[in-house]
């Protein structure tokens, strides 16, 4: 018991606070300066094998997630719990306290006090309660033999603050622990017209199963005049047993999530192969292949043959492309084609439309993390716990009417936790009022 | 008038509000007290026009987003906040003196901004990671938050410089004699770090968000992202000793110059001499 007590008074301390908070101030400066997450003949080529091994032991490379670090939010987390326990109870005794039960004397000692006598009965005919209310302080009042004591307050719940603050945290802990529990982060590359049932975790590069299947329709990329990439946008299908449950177009910072799987436009890959569209005008019939460079495909039934002769690109992107195509016995006919520009071939007595673009692969990010959403829950309390905590006081004023001696008295008197100075002129303005009410 | 004309003007006004602020605390002439700021606040309103015709330039190239996407523009949206803050506690509390302290700051911001040969001062298209509304909440948060750290660090050179002067009687006495007592301006450091600590965490929970929906993470630990948390903890420590300890005065005047040191490192430190995926910033 005496252990348990000492273990409680240790981790309720607001010293072991400013200890851990300085402590983990101070080492996360580390992780700055040394790069983190890199192999260990980086740390070796870098700074020598000795400091190397050294950083092993200690988990440098690795360090936000090291047995120490977790271990000092570890002693935060408990910290912040413990001393709301120890703290809380009190706080909430004042919340729900019953003001009218004071005891005179102590309305006398408070910070902003006054008194008013009187010679002569004038005070009744007054209604103080009213003359509060005017003023925007509700009051409750009680009777004690002879005299009356009145009690107003405002913002008690702003006591409670701190206590969202550090709630807040908390919760952002918790939703980081589920997320590291039951989530993922991994990445998959999908060459267009392509689909994959895996994707592969970053830590250890292991194949994780969606439990669906993702398909890549189409990419594409837009630019800038001075060639800066604009936008990537990649039009992704999820397919579930066979059947196509849901079509869209994702972009950087506009992600597709589906059963809690989220997948982020990230980056992209260019390839050799081109991707060509046919359409049989006069049937409406189209179909879209695969070719590689200079190969000759067909379009069996139709009796069409085509392939990509030449190329043309800026860098790495193709901007156009040397069509090859022929329908039957006709001649074959053989155009540039600007990237994914719809044109009109006529070749026996058919017309075709064609367009033909580069093939890429979209890159994505593929992350499942269920504490997402406990996390935001975290933040956004934090921001209105601040907010209370801050610029949210609880304010008391008292009001008692003496009738007992023989001068009657009013006694009024007013308490805030925080924020004194403005509260001293709310204070005086309700003086003021009151002084003037009563003299009338 | 073209962008760059305006916030060239805006410098050198700055330069003159700074200029005419010390002369009130120098030469005691509160006479001149409504002259530096209306010229403080007419630079001001320069700077917002400024800032809107770069805003309208951008969309007249084509490119077409808010001024607060990389160096240059983060550091005179910096000076300006600084300008509003400032002018709003002179407003609150009636002082001019804190403009001697807290005006040099945004002028000194604008210098750089305009002088630098590090800063690139053209609009530029945004890669598509920075096409995100929250880019823009994250920068207006985080750079509210810096600038009143910067404010409370002008309050804490002015409460050691106070409180020198009243403990050794010498020249500086008479100078400081005017400033408001010790205990006001303990009172707005408090209040402009606490608003400091709102808004850098609003700063750091926007840029949690941006970053989840461009690449699925909120955090990753880079060296920006750790400096901020790490700013973030020294101003928790400060809140907690204060409120808890009951430090005030010399000690969080101290601390309060020392966490603006803090910030400068994240905001200006780790572009340069760390490296991470903030580094478009230093572009
Ligand atoms: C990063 C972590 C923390 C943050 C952001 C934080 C935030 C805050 C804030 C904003 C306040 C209000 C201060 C004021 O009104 O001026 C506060 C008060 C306080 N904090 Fe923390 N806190 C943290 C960690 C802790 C921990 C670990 C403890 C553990 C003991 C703690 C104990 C307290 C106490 C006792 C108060 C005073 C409450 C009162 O009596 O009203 N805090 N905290």
């Amino acid at each position: 018991m005496i252990i348990f007590n000492q273990l409680w008074n240790f981790f309720s301390s607001v010293k072991l606070a400013i200890f851990t908070l300085c402590a983990l101030a101070g080492t996360s400066i580390v992780g700055t300066i040394i790069p983190q997450g890199e192999s260990t003949s980086f740390y070796v080529q870098n700074f020598g094998r000795e400091t190397a091994h050294f950083f092993q032991i200690l988990d440098i490379p690795n360090m936000y997630y090291s047995w120490w670090f977790l271990g000092l939010l570890g002693i935060l987390s408990t910290n912040l719990i413990v001393c709301s326990l120890d703290r809380f109870p009190a706080v909430w005794k004042i919340i729900k306290a019953d003001n009218l039960a004071i005891e005179p004397e102590r309305i006398e000692k408070m910070a902003n006090f006054n008194k008013w006598e009187f010679g002569t009965d004038k005070l009744n005919h007054i209604d103080l309660a009213q003359l509060l209310k005017q003023n925007g302080w509700h009051a409750q009042s009680k009777k004690i033999d002879s005299n009356e004591l009145f009690f107003c307050q405002k913002g008690r719940w702003s006591r409670t603050g701190v206590y969202i603050v550090h709630l807040s945290i908390l919760l952002i802990f918790t939703g980081a622990i589920i997320g590291h529990i039951w989530g993922f982060k991994g990445s998959v590359m999908i060459p267009e017209m392509s689909s994959t049932q895996k994707v592969f975790a970053f830590k250890e590069g292991e194949a994780l199963e969606l439990g669906f299947t993702v398909r890549c329709n189409s990419f594409a990329i837009e630019f800038y005049n001075n060639g800066m990439p604009k936008e990537y946008k990649s039009s992704l299908t999820i397919i579930e047993q066979d059947q196509e449950v849901l079509t869209r177009d994702i972009e950087v910072n506009s992600p597709l999530t589906y059963k809690g799987i989220t997948f982020y436009q990230s980056s992209y890959q260019g390839y050799q192969d081109f991707i060509l569209s046919i359409t049989e005008n006069s049937s409406g019939e189209s179909k879209v292949f695969t070719l590689p460079f200079q190969k000759q495909m067909i379009w069996e039934g139709k009796d069409l043959h085509f392939g990509i002769v030449n190329a043309e690109a800026v860098g790495q992107r193709v901007v156009r492309a040397k069509v090859w195509f022929k329908s039957g016995d006709s001649p074959a006919s053989i155009e540039w084609l600007n990237d994914n520009v719809n044109t009109t071939f006529t070749s026996g007595a058919k017309e075709y439309t064609l367009a033909v673009k580069q093939m890429y692969a979209t890159g994505l990010q593929v992350a499942k993390d269920p504490g997402v959403w406990v996390v935001y829950i975290g933040c956004g309390l934090m921001l209105l716990g601040l907010y209370v905590a801050f610029f949210r006081s609880h304010q008391r004023i008292w009001l008692f009417k003496k009738n007992g001696s023989s001068t009657p008295q009013l006694w009024l008197s007013g308490s805030t936790n925080k924020n004194k100075m403005a509260f001293t002129q709310v204070f005086e303005k309700l003086k003021n009022r009151i002084e003037h009410a009563v003299q009338r | 008038m073209d962008s760059s004309q305006l916030l060239g003007i805006t410098t050198f006004t700055y330069m003159l509000s700074t200029v005419l602020y010390i002369a009130i605390l120098v030469f005691k002439t509160p006479r001149l007290g409504g002259i530096a700021t209306l010229f403080t606040a007419l630079a001001w309103f320069v700077q917002t026009a400024g800032l809107v015709m770069r805003w309208i330039e951008s969309y007249q190239l084509g490119i077409g987003h808010a001024p607060l996407t990389n160096m240059y523009e983060s550091v005179v949206f910096f000076a300006w906040t600084i300008i509003l803050l400032y002018l709003l506690i002179e407003w609150k509390f009636k002082t001019k003196i804190i403009g001697a302290f807290a005006v040099p700051f945004a002028f000194l911001a604008m210098a750089y901004a305009s002088f630098s040969t590090d800063l690139d001062k053209t609009i530029n298209p945004l890669i598509p990671a920075l096409q995100s509304n929250w880019l823009i909440a994250h920068v207006v948060t985080c750079f509210v938050g810096y600038a009143s750290f910067a404010v409370a660090a002008a309050l804490g050179i002015m409460y050691l410089l106070k409180n020198k002067s009243t403990a050794s009687g010498n020249a500086s006495a008479a100078l400081s004699s005017r400033f408001p007592s010790p205990v006001v301006i303990d009172d707005i450091i408090h209040k402009t770090m606490v608003f400091g600590f709102i808004w850098l965490s609003g700063g750091i929970i926007t840029g949690a968000v941006w970053a989840n929906s461009a690449w699925g993470t909120y955090w990753s630990w880079d060296p920006k992202e750790t400096w901020s948390l790490i700013t973030w903890f020294f101003y928790a420590i400060i809140l907690h000793s204060r409120y808890t300890r009951g430090w005030s005065g010399k000690k969080i005047a101290v601390l309060a110059i020392f966490g603006f040191l803090s910030v400068l490192f994240t905001y200006y430190g780790v572009n340069f001499l760390l490296s991470g995926l903030h580094s478009y910033g230093s572009s």
